[in-house]
């Protein structure tokens, strides 16, 4: 490695893998650009704005799969291990940054990298090995073929040491499925977006890593003290301990009972904001049916992953760590299924096959709609008959959307593009945004889950800030007003923790701030960190990722609802009849990019905005860009 | 009665935050948790998660294995102790332990196993008691002690 000054929370190495040429090669992380972009959303975000140019196709060999850690993943800190993959996603043709927790992320840094960046593409399916500082692509034709599961099964046997990690697809990865996972730990997943689909156009079967390597902290007594004091009470004794006492006991799953009463739950592909049998699928069902034990991911002790088994009925012996709120939700109110066995059944084949559960579940109800309406027929299905509430239409569809056998190679593509090609009016009900699937929140009760729908920059996102409880308590219900001022602050409170790179679940649920944060980097790091240097990473790092979409042909008209949202009244509930319209989007979209420092008709980031934010680099190269319709128009 | 560090598997949820403070406090400050005096060994398919540490045995095994008297009873607390200076790292110690929770340190070529942080296991602090169990998986505690709450 590098004969460099000791560094501390950073590993101080890049590793640069081309698959094409098959060279592996170990670069300096520079000081300087850590400061500035931290790590993981920031630093992948620099490196793909850099290295990935205009128009590169998401599977194509120049596309790069960028893989980060940030200082703080691996240390002692709330949540402090994850790792995220940015690439351009091959969903939406845009930035694509998804995240998983569990031990792979520690494990990177532990064999000595911040961050992996893979490019070009191997003639014939490999994996990595990562084993400190070697680092070897070895053949991986073996393993194609087998899901997830079997894969880390067989790695960790063929490795011989059952503490390798490894970050793996399945089937669906290697048959370029629109939202493939990439899987680690089993139960842990980049979800969303499609990575697996931009490693399995690599032939990049999966990455394996074993770590020796310390971690050097600047202050660990102060980070001790700190954990152990101000930060353990947030979590023992602060004002949010009823909060944190629940989500420790019922995980996620927990959501769906604030989703139900706010009249948000998706329910029979976003027709209704309510499902009449939440409480047989929500948190206190789950826990009570099917959960096991609590179960952690690397230095968390908010415990929110549910060990789960299945001890009667058709699926008997069905067990993993799960589900989560999203699939119970996606793949139970949205599909009409009452049952959280079948949603844990449901759940294993996705996981094993290697998709994404949002839009599986998302992508299932579209295709029971058409069936119901006749744009789809028990022909074009092979036979299967798509209802609400069948479960067996649904472990059936999952293998073909996963395999992409008949109707399922369509499906295989994600709503946007199945609604594009069944026509006949589907395209009404594609419930995406970019491209990308709507998660579990009912836009046309939640005007803030509607900016942030729409203005994320991977597409219909949850996970950039969660204005559930907030909205429904302190604003004004259905309408645009402070929507704007809520979403960019939620966003802006996420970014430091998804640079970091930590989970922001335990520092939602337990109101750890911006400034508790800032203390953990400082003592990590030994930077001083503050909260204004913390503030402005978010601005740099929001616009620096709109510059990548802009860059790619991005506008205002891709931050855009589904057409459901914006035109058909929501059934049921509290917000029963409404929608979002144009103009309460519009508005909310004008202020939020006044407060941005992006202008209003296209939505870029302006070059004083640019500038302010040490990216002038940026502002170049956008400079003549500005202005130019709708990608899709 | 003396204290012991001991250990409910059913409950650990495998967060492995003793991993990380006891590498912390073994090795000045630096995180590295393969170096941690106890682990945690996962089946995760299964849903288990067992940390292994040293039980401090009265009659030790690693003591009676190693060839060069480098493990001794610490006068104190009453535990094995290894003696880096007198360590030769040949691992009879490793292979001699029944709980497989003598470590060995492959930088350092030494043994390396709990220390009981000197009468207080850091560990244990960071080891949470989750209010719907009740009770933590890691206790430093008396026999009694242990049985009195596992009984409730």
């Amino acid at each position: 490695m590098f004969v460099t000054d000791l560094v501390y929370g950073y590993m101080g190495t890049i590793l640069r893998i081309n698959l094409t040429t098959r060279t592996v090669k170990k670069k300096q992380l520079d000081n300087a650009v850590s400061r500035k972009y931290l790590g993981g959303r920031g630093l992948g975000a620099k490196i793909l704005f850099d290295e990935v140019g205009p128009r590169t196709e998401a599977f194509s060999p120049d596309n790069e799969l960028v893989l980060c850690t940030g200082p703080v993943t691996g240390c002692l800190a709330p949540g402090a291990n994850r790792f995220v993959i940015i690439t351009k996603s091959p969903q939406t043709g845009f930035f694509l940054d998804t995240y998983a927790g569990g031990n792979f992320g520690p494990e990177l840094k532990f064999a000595g990298y911040d961050a992996l960046i893979v490019s070009g593409r191997a003639e014939a399916p490999v994996y990595v090995y990562i084993n400190d500082n070697d680092v070897s692509i070895r053949d991986a034709s073996h393993l194609w073929g087998k899901d997830c599961w079997e894969t880390e099964d067989l790695l960790k046997k063929e490795l011989g040491d059952r503490r390798v990690r490894v970050a793996v697809i399945g089937p669906a990865g290697e048959k370029l499925v629109k939202y493939a996972i990439v899987s680690t730990d089993y139960f842990h997943q980049c979800g969303r977006g499609g990575a697996g689909a931009v490693m399995g156009a690599k032939n990049l079967k999966g990455i394996a890593v074993l770590g020796t390597k310390a971690i050097n902290i600047f202050n660990p007594d102060e980070l001790v003290a700190f954990m152990s004091t101000e930060i353990e009470r947030k979590f023992t004794s602060g004002p949010a301990i009823e909060t944190v006492k629940s989500r420790m006991k019922y995980g996620t799953p927990l959501t769906m009972n604030f989703t139900q009463e706010v009249g948000i739950l998706p329910t029979r592909n976003f027709t209704a904001g309510q499902f009449e049998k939440s409480d047989h699928i929500d948190g206190h069902a789950m826990r009570e049916k099917i959960v096991v034990s609590d179960k952690s991911c690397y230095s968390c002790s908010v415990a929110c992953l549910k060990y789960s088994l299945v001890k009667s009925g058709r699926f008997t012996g069905g067990r993993m760590v799960g589900p989560e709120y999203e699939t119970n939700a996606m793949l139970g109110s949205n599909l009409g299924i009452d049952d959280i066995s079948a949603i844990l059944e449901a759940n294993v084949m996705c996981d094993r096959l290697g998709i994404d559960t949002i839009s599986a579940g998302n992508v299932i109800g579209f295709a029971i709609e058409c069936y119901q309406k006749g744009i789809l027929t028990k022909e074009e299905t092979g036979g299967l008959e798509l209802s609400f509430g069948n479960v067996d239409s649904v472990v059936q569809l999952i293998p073909k959307i996963a395999n992409r056998e008949g109707v399922g190679a369509v499906l295989a593509d994600g709503v946007a593009a199945a609604a594009r090609k069944f026509g006949k009016g589907a395209e009404r009900f594609a419930m995406s945004v970019k491209g990308m699937e709507y998660p579990a929140y009912e836009p046309r009760g939640s005007p803030a889950f509607a900016l942030l729908y729409a203005i994320t920059d991977r597409g219909a996102c949850h996970r950039r800030g969660w204005p559930t409880i907030v909205e429904s308590r302190s604003l004004k219900p259905f309408t645009a007003e402070g929507r704007a001022t809520l979403v960019k602050k939620l966003y802006d409170d996420r970014i430091p923790l998804h640079c970091g790179l930590v989970c922001d679940f335990p520092y939602m649920i337990a109101g750890i701030g911006t400034d508790y944060f800032a203390r953990i980097l400082s003592a990590i790091t030994g930077w001083d960190i503050g909260v204004g240097e913390l503030q402005l990473l978010s601005e740099r790092v929001a616009s620096l990722v709109r510059a990548f979409n802009i860059r790619e042909g991005a506008s205002r008209a891709d931050d855009i609802l589904a057409l459901r949202s914006m035109e058909e009244p929501l059934v049921g509930g509290p917000y029963k009849g409404r929608f979002v319209t144009s103009d309460m989007l519009n508005q909310m979209l004008d202020e939020y990019y006044d407060l941005r420092g992006w202008d209003r008709t296209t939505g870029t980031p302006t070059k004083e905005t640019l500038n302010k934010l040490g990216l002038e680099y940026v502002a170049n190269q956008l400079s003549g860009q500005s202005g130019r319709g709708s990608r899709r128009a | 009665m003396d204290k012991r560090l001991l250990v409910d598997r059913k409950i650990c949820t495998g967060c492995r935050l003793c991993e990380i403070i006891c590498s912390m406090a073994h090795e000045k400050g630096k995180i590295n948790t393969r170096k941690a005096r106890i682990q945690v060994v996962s089946d995760i398919l299964q849903g288990v998660d067992s940390p292994i540490v040293c039980k401090q045995c009265v009659r030790p095994p690693c003591m009676e294995a190693c060839p060069v008297r480098a493990i001794e009873i610490d006068q104190r607390l009453k535990i094995p102790r290894v003696i880096n200076e007198k360590c030769i790292g040949c691992m009879a110690c490793v292979e001699a332990c029944p709980f497989s929770a003598m470590f060995f340190d492959r930088e350092k070529g030494v043994a390396i196993k709990c220390d009981l942080c000197d009468g207080d296991p850091q560990c244990v602090k960071f080891c949470r008691a989750y209010p719907h169990i009740g009770r933590s998986a890691l206790c430093y505690c008396t026999l009694e002690e242990w049985v009195a709450q596992r009984s409730h």
